[in-house]
């Protein structure tokens, strides 16, 4: 399997690309990982089909519901510059909800949060730091006590 | 990745995060992240592998049981080695759906015609098989996608059948849908087992489909709008296949 390091072309264009730094780690507790209500935020541009698509420099949200079949996820995501043929075979491989699911049922997590929400990942984290806030005003009113980050 | 974690920390939220670029999580320092050694694009590592995508997950979760932060820990595994094809030897010989020699220019349209029409019932076995389709973020016909894409590639005013949205956006999202049409369609093929770089060799240097796109974007950059030179220097032709 490819890694970021084998394809040159890639990898020096991404690594150079500019991040956010900051000066402090928040540093937020818990409850045991087995007690812990979990929802999963994607960078990956997904949204349910007939949404309204990502566009460039988009930093709004997208909310993937608890009847979203997985059938109803598509990804507009404007870099070109990653693999989507895995997402194509299988959604969980960018958004493992059926994984979440399977954890929670055999007792690993909690339980699976209701809402689950996906940004894109190409717009600069600076500028979604509204949505962001709004996003977590509304994990919070799900009850969730761990944010599973996936990027894509 | 790393700064919607440190937002949702200042809320109070404690996250955990896959990490796919190490640097850019060194710099931005968020509390626990987990670096995978995947493929761009595969943040759980192989598509339709359970047991590995659990173990990647719960190596994420395990990270809320430090008490110190920030955590960078590296995952162990490599991802299981897979191809996209449904099975055979993955010795098969790629070859373009669609050959024949384009007499005339308008024949741009009927040869993308053909290879849509030739791929469809793939196509509808992916679907089956894969119980899903990643095709319609453009909500646009197949065919009539391929039709505005090689008028465009032609440098054709055409009238954009999505007025919500603009030209640019149009054109990116019905490339979007006919790139997975095809790969999703390829790869349903039996003894076609192929990697990630070599279907999008064969797509963007195999097919009709492929060329097109890449004379749009030529035409795009020429172009005196700045979404649609964005496009075309960014939005349409992946890096590693710049070259063609």
């Amino acid at each position: 399997m490819a890694r970021l390091e084998d394809m040159p072309e890639s990898a020096e264009h991404l690594r150079a690309l500019p991040c956010p730094e900051f000066d402090s780690t928040p540093w937020a507790e818990g409850p045991p990982v087995d007690r812990r209500r979990v929802a999963m935020v994607s960078t990956a541009g997904l949204h349910v089909r007939g949404d309204a698509p990502f566009s460039v420099m988009d930093a709004d949200y997208r909310v993937i519901g608890p009847n979203t079949a997985a059938d109803d996820l598509v990804m507009s995501h404007v870099s070109t510059n990653f693999d989507r043929t895995g997402f194509q075979q299988d959604v969980n491989i960018v958004f493992p909800l059926d994984r979440l699911h399977e954890l929670a049922d055999e007792g690993a997590i909690g339980s699976v949060a209701d809402y689950h929400y996906s940004f894109m990942g190409a717009t600069d984290p600076g500028e979604m730091v509204d949505t962001a806030r709004h996003v977590a005003g509304l994990l919070k009113g799900d009850r969730v006590t761990a944010v599973f980050l996936v990027p894509v | 990745m790393g700064g919607l974690a440190h937002y949702f920390e200042t809320e109070g939220l404690p996250t955990t995060q896959i990490s796919l670029i190490r640097q850019h999580t060194e710099r931005m320092k968020p509390p626990r992240a987990l670096w995978v050694p995947f493929e761009l694009g595969r943040p759980l590592g192989a598509p339709n592998d359970p047991e590995f995508q659990k173990r990647v997950i719960m190596a994420a979760l395990d990270l809320f049981h430090r008490t110190t932060g920030p955590v960078l820990e590296d995952f162990p595994e490599d991802a299981p080695s897979d191809s996209v094809g449904t099975g055979g030897t993955g010795e098969g010989t790629w070859a373009c759906p669609v050959s024949f020699p384009l007499k005339e220019e308008g024949d741009v349209r009927k040869a993308l015609a053909l290879e849509v029409w030739q791929l469809s019932s793939w196509y509808r076995m992916a679907w089956a098989k894969n119980g899903r389709t990643t095709v319609g973020v453009s909500g646009l016909d197949m065919q009539a996608a391929v039709a505005l894409l090689a008028d465009a590639a032609r440098g054709l005013e055409v009238e954009n059948p999505l007025p919500g949205l603009s030209w640019p956006t149009t054109l990116r999202l019905a490339a979007e849908d006919v790139k997975a049409y095809y790969l999703e369609s390829v790869a349903a093929q039996p003894g076609r087992a192929a990697t990630p770089a070599e279907l999008a060799d064969w797509f963007w240097g195999r097919t009709k489909a492929g060329e097109t796109l890449r004379a749009l974007k030529a035409i795009a950059l020429q172009s005196e709008d700045q979404e649609m030179q964005l496009l075309g220097s960014l939005l349409l032709v992946p890096r590693a296949q710049a070259h063609r």
